[in-house]
């Protein structure tokens, strides 16, 4: 038998209740390959292997009792440091919550607990989810498994890293403009972002309300399926949850898929597109039409215009979301005493050269609490996208920015939805090439944004999509492809997912640590 | 269309974020670049459509007005930066 790490949650949730293999000794052989890997990759902000290990003999005891256990009984699952677990630190990777503890759990936390999953550890992001490299965390980068000079991708970098570098079966990421799915492709793993409502946002941490959402990475389709299934369905504590009937994922997801029409969208084989990743994407369409698979050339015409409505929509969320980190309620508070003598020591300044004007508009005590406590506890992207949108949404610029935003958000669903009458997914490159070097986006934002072209229409439209590798670039960094399907149809997403999974090995690849 | 250092200074208030002059610099210049990318949407003429401000669009959700427990008040404040137990504590905000 391969060793545990290396088994499929799927696997080893078999050998788990067929008793054949512990929770302690599943759990332990995960915390080794922790213990043993994560200096070198910094997948996760916080981990406390006998923290785990407990939890593992807990569920051991109960199953040796005979008790009724949870779906994912004894599996350790990861989670994105961005859902509230209560009691437990909750970081965002922000300074402003270095030390703030959760007061509850997230839906999606209480439901892995409630399914009896040991959760092992909570994993590094981008600062409020705000990026696309896990390089905006503040507290520590994260390499990419094949190859550590290379990002992860992000915002979940820390969530498909751990699950490449066998670390985690399965983690819990989310995804706002790409974040599962980029990262999944940078990684080689299988990611999906569900539909907007499918899974409940109620303890996730806002940063765009109305495009966030949560979703499963994990080795392989099937697997994904026994995590969505978890999480999803309807939740009295977030309204926009969706109140339909969760499908029984995990068990569809093996069931075969004929007649299937897949759309190539024009607009995404055409320039920026590596050829690497190009070539890779024409061989899985092979795969699909040797399966059986019809396949359509189709056109999103908006789809060009989506990264610039999203960069506008997804700022001005977040401007208010993170409104309320402000010092005062929780979370990080300047040093009050000097900010009030820096403050009485300008205004002296300022009385001494006669400065009226300065003088009426200097920052009252409470506004300077406010503007030093924010600005010494986010960091230097967070602040670029509050003020773009606070720009965005500020008088004189919400219609030409906002507003005008919101209405191509409405030509590019009605794109989606066009092209779903004639076709059953949609399919093309996640990125337009692998993985990028750490630091060489950082300074320069727009093209850091531009690498969301082919994931953000998805939120915008609120559809679905899920990642998963389809080869790799002949230095060995994974290429990630993406299907999209119409709203709540992520059944399809998977058993397509999956039937591409049996024909190829991609998936089964591990790197070398 | 462009930003001016002046108008990063402004929204800064409006954001309430301080930037030290270095930051002003900078963020003038990649939010310069990132607000000229977006006037790509304006060669779409969007004069009959509807906005989407969300994806799922729903209207009122209701739920039955029922007493539930709230989260205790010392357990909230708890967590706060300053307070005394009873109050956040802020610097004084009427009168000099």
């Amino acid at each position: 038998m391969p060793a545990l790490t290396q088994l499929s949650a799927t696997e080893l949730l078999a050998e788990l209740s067929a008793g054949r293999v512990s929770s302690l000794e599943v759990t332990q052989a995960f915390v080794d390959q922790i213990e043993a890997h994560d200096q070198k990759v910094g997948a996760f902000l916080r981990f406390d292997g006998a923290v785990a290990l407990e939890q593992a003999q807990k569920i051991d005891r109960r199953r040796a009792a005979g008790e009724q256990l949870g779906k994912l009984a004894g599996l350790p699952v990861a989670v994105k440091d961005l859902l509230c677990s209560r009691g437990e630190k909750t970081t965002c990777a922000s300074r402003i919550l270095e030390n703030f503890v959760a007061p509850y759990d997230a839906t999606a936390v209480a439901k892995l607990k409630a399914a009896d999953a040991v959760l092992i550890g909570r994993t590094n992001l981008d600062e409020f989810a705000m990026g696309g490299s896990t390089e905006n965390s503040a507290f520590q980068k994260t390499r990419n498994p094949w190859n550590l000079e290379c990002t992860p991708g992000g915002s979940s970098g820390g969530a498909a890293a751990c699950v490449a570098a066998l670390m985690a079966p399965l983690s819990v990421g989310t995804d706002t403009g790409g974040s599962i799915r980029q990262p999944a492709g940078l990684c080689g793993v299988t990611g999906l972002k569900p539909t907007y409502g499918r899974v409940s946002r109620f303890g996730l941490v806002a940063f765009a309300s109305s495009l966030d959402q949560i979703g499963p990475l994990a080795r392989s389709a099937e697997d994904a399926a026994l995590l969505l299934e978890v999480i999803a369905g309807h939740d009295p504590y977030d309204s926009t949850s969706v109140d339909r009937p969760v499908p029984a994922y995990s068990q569809t997801v093996t069931r075969p898929l004929a007649g299937l029409t897949l759309g190539l969208v024009r607009e995404h084989f055409g320039e920026g597109l590596d050829s690497e990743v190009e070539h890779a994407v024409r061989e899985a369409i092979k795969v699909y039409q040797s399966l059986g698979a019809k396949v359509k050339e189709i056109s999103l015409p908006h789809s060009k215009y989506g990264v610039a409505a999203y960069y506008i929509i997804a700022p001005s969320e977040a401007s208010s979301n993170l409104a309320r980190y402000d010092g005062v309620h929780y979370g990080y508070r300047t040093d009050e005493k000097g900010m009030q003598a820096a403050l009485a020591a300008e205004r002296t300044r300022l009385e001494s050269a006669g400065d009226r004007r300065a003088i009426d508009e200097l920052d009252s005590p409470l506004v300077r609490l406010y503007r030093r406590s924010r600005a010494e506890g986010f960091g230097a992207e967070v602040k670029r996208r509050i003020i773009l949108g606070t720009y965005a949404l500020s008088a004189g610029y919400a219609d030409k920015f906002y507003l005008q935003a919101l209405k191509v958000r409405r030509l590019i669903r009605q794109d989606y939805d066009a092209a779903f009458q004639e076709v059953d997914l949609i399919l093309g490159p996640v990125t337009s090439s692998p993985a990028f070097k750490i630091g060489e986006k950082v300074d320069d934002p727009l093209s850091m944004y531009l690498v969301d072209l082919y994931t953000v229409t998805a939120n915008l439209a609120g559809i679905g999509g899920i990642a998963f590798g389809c080869g790799f670039s002949a230095d060995g960094r994974p290429i990630g492809m993406q299907l999209q399907a119409p709203p709540f149809e992520e059944e399809r997403l998977l058993r397509a997912c999956h039937i591409y999974q049996q024909s190829t090995d991609w998936h089964r690849r591990i790197p070398t640590l | 269309m462009s930003l001016s250092r002046a108008e990063v200074e402004r929204v800064s208030l409006l954001a309430r974020l301080e930037l030290s002059e270095a930051e002003l610099t900078s963020m003038t210049e990649q939010l310069g670049q990132v607000i000229g990318y977006m006037d790509l949407l304006a060669e779409l003429d969007t004069e009959d459509v509807e906005p989407m401000a969300h994806a799922v669009e729903l209207s009122n959700v209701f739920r039955p007005d029922e007493l539930r427990e709230s989260y205790p008040r010392a357990e909230m404040l708890a967590r706060a930066p300053h307070a005394d137990g009873e109050f956040y504590l802020v610097p004084a905000v009427l009168g000099e």
